[in-house]
């Protein structure tokens, strides 16, 4: 029922009419953390998330950046099946992600969840490592222990049994970010951590971010400010319900790529960040 | 009123069994957002129980708890359906579903009536004050025939939230992270209402289907209230629904002689769910965080506060001014200027009395050191602010100053400092006045 047949689909592709195995030539590298096999999604029939085929490389981090509407939580979302793919296939380290989601860690729009439930920010933590405990198996008090290291690399230890209707914006993201961090990847998916947050937040999860790549892991973030793209991320992928660019920033963050992603919808704002970047790299 | 042992203790004993298994399953019902989806399967699982009388012919429990499971999983199978083929919103989803199924249960017990004494009054508002006659054997002795039905689902209900506490607490805060940890959220949401049809099968034959709905929402509700952790918020739940239970009985056979002659006694399940609505309006109104007293208070004492402050920079302009007027009568002074009552004013400047920041003179008061340092800091802060507001926003002076009196109570000494800095070390604001200055204020 979910898969749209390829007649129906308004904008047919090679690659449209045969769905789960990969029809593109280019072979994918085994070893990858993220490797995305064509990917299409839809919502009741109507395609929101085309052909997405991507290697995403190690240790680096990445930006997802595209107008409202363009599937950049999609993407993260199908990649981690918490909505259906109508084809693809997603491998995770050269294996199905399915079996290997203890090395995906996962921090969601803030907006997500219920801030009112009755938890601290320390159960929030340890929730990320729940997936290690396993089924049914009490919370040690070294997991405890983790999910305090975590929330401390964020700085808000002090808060760690505040409830978390008491914290503020920012800190209710970094009470994610900990979360993530708890549980201990090597992959990470992040759906705009940096939506709304005061700026000493902003400095805090860029500073975990670096932390991460140092650590050889790999991060893709969901990213809405423009003007920070250069300077956040080694890697960008342009989206506007299929993948128009993707590589290294200094390579595709361009006039013209921000121009095919963004096309009229590119405010008055975001045209003056584009400026602004163009002149940057031009100076440099 | 009369207690007799046999009945009325064991009516009580069964109220709490069941409350506590509403409770309990409650709080994960209430945190999810899914109170609606307790009605829903409540109703639900009539058709459920009459199809397992129809086809098995006995009112064992096994029989009925099959009925009520397999109903109740085809309540969430159903309400998903329509809610995605649909394409309408959860809650008329549910309400489509149930309130169908119900009437198919409606009908079917209707219809079989005569054969059954499955009764659709009984169905609906329950017959507690007739269990404990329907007795069995149980190790020996004789007890109602509920009584350990109702202990057991309580002890599966229990067990199965003590074995699964962590993985329904994720489901119910962040299902996604859940099933990207794999823990499946569906499942245990599918395992949730195969415990709630379950247990509103159990208890409805006591307190009906309608009230099983209250006994699942309102403890929890209040006790959501009144905690901010999940383990107190169940604690809480299951004192509350105990105690709608044994005091719902206790008004039942004492409340009614006293409001009318020659009433006995009322409804048991009617008075429990009436004590849970005041155990839950009581809440509402007390609660330390949420209550509505709690925050009158909070918004009071927040009031006095300003009150005070604002006492204190009129007292330091007045000392400003090239004559000061000396003393002055600042209860009056506050009662024009901020528009509030005598009473607040004059609990205002008691206040400041005690804490040594006013003296009192012949014809009026003056501040005191502490006072004063206390003022020089509101007066900064306001002054700062000003500045900052011309300066960085362009605002025109004339305009500021209402903003700049509300902003002086929230701002920080270091949020001050901040202030100092960015508008460039201003000696006077936008009016001229000169911005009291920490490093000189001893003097």
């Amino acid at each position: 029922m979910k898969n749209a047949p390829a007649a129906e689909q308004p904008n047919p592709t090679p690659a449209g009419a045969t769905p789960v195995q990969p029809a593109t030539g280019h072979e994918h590298p085994p070893d990858s953390p993220l490797s995305i096999h064509d990917m299409t999604v839809a919502y009741q029939r109507k395609p929101v998330l085309w052909d997405v085929d991507l290697d995403i490389p190690e240790g680096k981090l990445i930006g997802i950046v595209g107008p409202n509407g363009a599937g950049k939580s999609t993407l993260i979302k199908a990649c981690l099946d918490l909505i259906p793919k109508a084809s693809g296939l997603v491998s995770v380290y050269g294996k199905p992600y399915r079996r290997q989601r203890k090395l995906v860690g996962y921090v969601p729009q803030r907006e997500s969840v219920d801030w009112d439930f009755p938890v601290s920010a320390l159960d929030v933590v340890t929730m990320g490592r729940y997936g290690k405990i396993g089924w049914c198996m009490p919370v040690t008090r070294a997991h405890k222990q983790a999910a305090m290291t975590a929330l401390d690399r964020v700085g808000i230890a002090d808060l760690a049994s505040r409830q978390i209707s008491q914290l503020s914006g920012g800190q209710q993201q970094r009470v994610f970010l900990a979360r993530a961090l708890a549980q201990d990847a090597r992959l990470y998916f992040m759906d705009e951590p940096f939506a709304a947050v005061d700026a000493a937040t902003e400095k805090a999860i860029v500073a975990i971010l670096q932390q991460l790549k140092t650590s050889g892991k790999t991060a893709l973030v969901v990213h809405h400010d423009l003007h920070t793209v250069p300077e956040y991320f080694d890697w960008v992928i342009f989206l506007n319900m299929r993948v128009v660019a993707f590589g290294p920033t200094r390579e595709v963050f361009t006039q013209e790529n921000l121009h095919k992603t963004y096309g009229g919808k590119l405010t008055l704002l975001d045209q003056a960040a584009q400026a602004l970047v163009i002149a940057e790299r031009g100076g440099s | 009123m009369q207690w007799t042992h046999e009945i009325d203790t064991w009516i009580v004993v069964i109220g709490v069994l069941c409350s506590l298994s509403c409770a309990l399953l409650g709080n994960f019902l209430v945190l999810q957002r899914m109170s609606m989806m307790g009605d829903a399967i409540s109703h639900a699982v009539l058709p459920g129980l009459a199809v397992a009388f129809l086809i098995t012919g006995s009112r064992s429990s096994v029989a009925m708890l099959t009925g009520a499971v397999i109903a109740g999983l085809l309540t969430t199978l159903f309400t998903q359906w329509v809610q995605g083929f649909g394409k309408v919103d959860r809650g008329a989803a549910m309400g489509v579903v149930f309130t169908s199924l119900f009437a198919i249960g409606l009908v079917l017990i209707v219809q079989a009536a005569d054969s059954i004494d499955l009764d659709p009054n009984c169905v609906l508002y329950g017959a507690i004050e007739l269990a404990p006659l329907d007795d069995t054997l149980f190790f020996g002795s004789r007890v109602p025939r509920a009584v350990p039905l109702l202990a057991l689902v309580l002890l599966v209900n229990a067990a199965v939230v003590a074995l699964f506490y962590k993985e329904l607490k994720i489901s119910s805060f962040d299902p996604a992270l859940a099933t990207a940890l794999g823990i499946n959220a569906n499942a245990m949401h599918y395992l949730l209402m195969v415990l709630v049809a379950v247990t509103a099968v159990a208890s409805f034959e006591m307190i009906g289907s309608i009230l099983v709905i209250a006994m699942l929402i309102v403890p929890a509700a209040a006790a959501h209230l009144l905690t901010d952790r999940l383990g107190a918020m169940i604690a809480v739940s299951l004192v509350f629904g105990a105690a709608s239970a044994a005091l719902g009985h206790l008004a039942a056979i004492t409340v009614p002689p006293l409001l009318f002659t020659g009433v006995q006694d009322t409804t048991t399940s009617g008075m429990m769910v009436v004590v849970a609505g005041v155990l839950f309006g009581t809440t509402v109104l007390l609660a330390p965080r949420h209550g509505a007293i709690s925050k009158a208070w909070h918004r009071w004492a927040f009031s006095l506060r300003m009150l005070k402050e604002d006492a204190l920079g009129l007292l330091y302009r007045f000392e400003e001014l090239p004559s000061p007027p000396g003393p002055v009568s600042i209860v009056t002074m506050l009662c024009h200027a901020k528009r509030t009552g005598p009473l607040l004013a004059r609990l205002a400047v008691i206040r400041l009395l005690a804490e040594g920041k006013l003296q009192r003179q012949r014809n009026g008061y003056t501040l005191t050191a502490a006072g004063r340092d206390q003022a020089a800091g509101l007066i900064r802060a306001h002054r700062l602010w000003e500045s900052y507001l011309v300066d960085r926003i362009a605002l025109p002076a004339d305009h500021v100053h209402r903003t700049a009196e509300g902003l002086e109570h929230i701002t920080t000494e270091s949020l001050a400092q901040a202030l100092y800095e960015r508008t460039g070390h201003p000696a006077t604001d936008p009016h001229g006045k000169a911005i009291p200055n920490p490093d000189h204020k001893q003097n």
